[in-house]
């Protein structure tokens, strides 16, 4: 079977602006391959094609990028998803392209930076370690699991929009993440850094991150958590 | 945290109150307006002369009235602040904004506690 691909292509040193270019890959009947095995096969005709790759089974977030207007990671998207329809790929949508399909994700981790994701604790250290009841443990399933792909945050059009206030999906997931676990005392303090009209309330929950998350992840649900600790505090 | 001056509330949090309290006012004040024209077929300019005559309808509809400036002008601040990047040409959007704004609500008063 022979499958059409749209490539944006973009190589700052050579070209004034970007421009899509078809492609055409056998693929071989019965087979299903995901996208960054065709991808891989294209770069064999394109050597100089740039996309970014490493597990290769959906679990270092490497390869986030829009396939059809969707954003996913390559690596675990069939290309059976297309219904043998020509297949456009794109950088992931709102951050700079530094070539091609690689885009510059400083904003993202910046973002990522700003919501201090690791524990903070000031209580007396215990003898051993930090003690979780399952319950406790419980609260954080469902978001330690991102692995920052940043296709959440960049199919969000107020990250789009305002990337330098806005902390995102994938950053106020994480935020959820340390804001309910128990053993974190600094609840009070992130709170305040959050209580601005952009850092959080910039969502008004359209949902697109939960429609992309290649984890299955539901940032919105964290967010709108958020703003409930946010509001319980203020009134 | 980032701050900003030119929006209603104080912060982020009270923008979020702002909103959804002045939501509900809308909300209730338009329910009761197309009920009220629903239930009073065939509507004549007796039967509205009356209800805004009545003093619990002008101080709902000058609540609503001041629900619609607070909704609205934080609503506006956050679509300008999404697509107007230039500040200056966004402080001019604003600020127009605000005064016609400002300027439905004083007609309002002028208007309802006319009748």
């Amino acid at each position: 079977m022979k499958l059409t691909f749209a490539l944006y292509r973009y190589n700052p040193d050579v070209d004034t602006k970007p421009y899509m270019k078809d492609y055409t890959l056998e693929v071989p009947d019965g087979s299903d391959m995901m996208v960054l095995d065709a991808l891989i096969k294209l770069k064999e005709q394109e050597p100089s094609l740039a996309f970014r790759r490493s597990c290769r089974e959906g679990v270092c977030g490497s390869d986030g990028l829009n396939m059809n207007g969707k954003n996913g990671l390559a690596c675990i998207t069939p290309l059976s998803t297309f219904k043998g329809k020509k297949i456009e790929i794109r950088p992931l949508p709102g951050m700079p392209v530094v070539r091609d399909l690689v885009v510059d994700l400083t904003q993202f981790y910046k973002q990522y930076e700003k919501i201090k994701p690791y524990l903070i604790n000031d209580e007396k250290a215990p003898a051993r370690e930090h003690l979780q009841s399952p319950e406790e443990r419980a609260h954080l399933d469902g978001l330690y699991e991102c692995i920052m792909c940043a296709c959440c945050s960049t199919a969000c059009p107020s990250f789009w929009w305002n990337p330098d206030k806005f902390i995102g999906s994938s950053g106020l997931l994480h935020a959820y993440r340390f804001l309910i676990d128990s053993r974190d005392t600094a609840t009070e303090e992130r709170l305040s850094e959050l209580d601005d009209a952009y850092s959080v309330f910039r969502c008004h929950g359209i949902m697109n991150c939960v429609d992309v998350c290649p984890k299955g992840l539901n940032p919105t649900k964290a967010i709108g958590h958020i703003k409930s600790m946010l509001l319980k505090r203020a009134v | 945290m980032v701050t900003n001056a030119a929006s209603f509330g104080r912060s982020g949090v009270h923008d979020y109150i702002l909103l959804r309290a002045s939501a509900v006012i809308l909300a209730c004040y338009t329910i009761f307006l197309v009920g009220f024209i629903a239930c009073s077929a065939p509507l004549t300019f007796e039967i509205w002369n009356g209800l805004f005559s009545s003093l619990p309808m002008k101080v709902f509809t000058l609540i609503t009235l001041v629900a619609l400036l607070i909704h609205a002008w934080i609503g506006v601040w956050q679509v300008l602040t999404d697509y107007v990047k230039h500040t200056a040409l966004r402080g001019v959007l604003q600020f127009t904004f605000v005064v016609v704004a400002f300027s439905y609500l004083a007609s309002g008063i002028v208007i309802v506690w006319g009748v």
